[in-house]
């Protein structure tokens, strides 16, 4: 499937490697803002832009709850970047798979080798 | 934390992708798989086909090429030259794919690919950066493994977590 269509949504918001990591953070679950300024050691202006591009795009939530807003990552928003990486690693992971049963073999025939 | 059995994929940069994955096996026959012609040939095809030729000139400014018949039929080129040989270590080298598309130049379609091996406990940790020319051709790359992750039903919200990691 091509998705040329969808690179200027959430495929672009994910490129900035500062917004991956506040989504790894969220993905740990809810937080407020001033979790993440914490945890990224970033101020907070510029955590709250980051969270605005997330937002638009649709891969962050965010709800109010009393006096603060606690921002979640939205799953379903971000599946077509997980399906996107997730083919590759798994064309890798087979071609992968196959070196190890090259690797077997090398391994079998140096250890008879030494046995000789 | 890399696992045996599943390469791991990660975007360092808008321009990068980083493959990792560790083998169990000592380090010079993880190169000697990579870099003769005729074990290439058994595990390139990550089964998706059949490869029908590996030419590897294994030398500073020596060329390489591999082609596939994929099991839909259509044939797929890659090719490059090698730029950097540290035997049993590191090798660097271009790498064009052959099928673009009349509009994008040669450039924009090679990348320049690093891989690097590292021995630990009799174990070989294989790291693959992929330094693309720009964002378009990273993200072009990287959908063309992508037809065959669509049909997947994964837990989503644990899988964002590794995917983004």
């Amino acid at each position: 499937m091509a998705r040329a269509a969808t690179t200027a949504d959430a495929f672009n918001a994910v490129a900035e490697p500062r917004r991956r990591q506040i989504l790894d953070v969220l993905a740990g679950g809810e937080r407020p803002v001033n979790d993440l300024v914490a945890e990224l050691g970033l101020a907070q202006p510029q955590v709250s832009k980051h969270l605005r591009v997330l937002r638009e795009v649709g891969v962050v939530d965010v709800r109010e709850e009393g006096r603060q807003r606690l921002y979640r990552v939205n799953g379903r928003a971000l599946k077509p970047i997980h399906d996107w990486v997730k083919g590759y690693e798994r064309m890798w992971s087979e071609r992968f798979d196959q070196l190890d049963a090259v690797l077997q073999e090398l391994k079998d025939k140096e250890g008879d080798g030494n046995a000789d | 934390m890399l696992t045996s059995g599943t390469a791991k994929v990660t975007l360092p940069t808008d321009e990068q992708i980083l493959i990792m994955r560790e083998f169990d096996a000592p380090r010079h026959l993880v190169w000697e798989a990579w870099t003769n012609p005729e074990l290439v040939k058994r595990w390139w095809h990550a089964n998706r086909g059949e490869v029908t030729l590996v030419e590897i000139d294994l030398r500073v400014g020596g060329k390489w090429r591999y082609v596939m018949v994929a099991d839909g039929g259509f044939e797929v080129g890659f090719h490059g030259e090698y730029r950097e040989i540290v035997p049993g270590e590191k090798l660097v080298s271009t790498e064009t794919y052959e099928g673009l598309p009349e509009d994008v130049s040669e450039e924009d379609g090679t990348t320049v690919n690093t891989a690097t091996f590292t021995e630990a406990d009799g174990r070989t940790t294989v790291t693959l950066l992929v330094q693309a020319p720009n964002k378009v051709s990273r993200d072009a790359i990287i959908a063309s493994g992508m037809e065959d992750g669509l049909q997947d039903a994964l837990d989503l919200l644990e899988q964002v977590a590794v995917s983004l990691r």
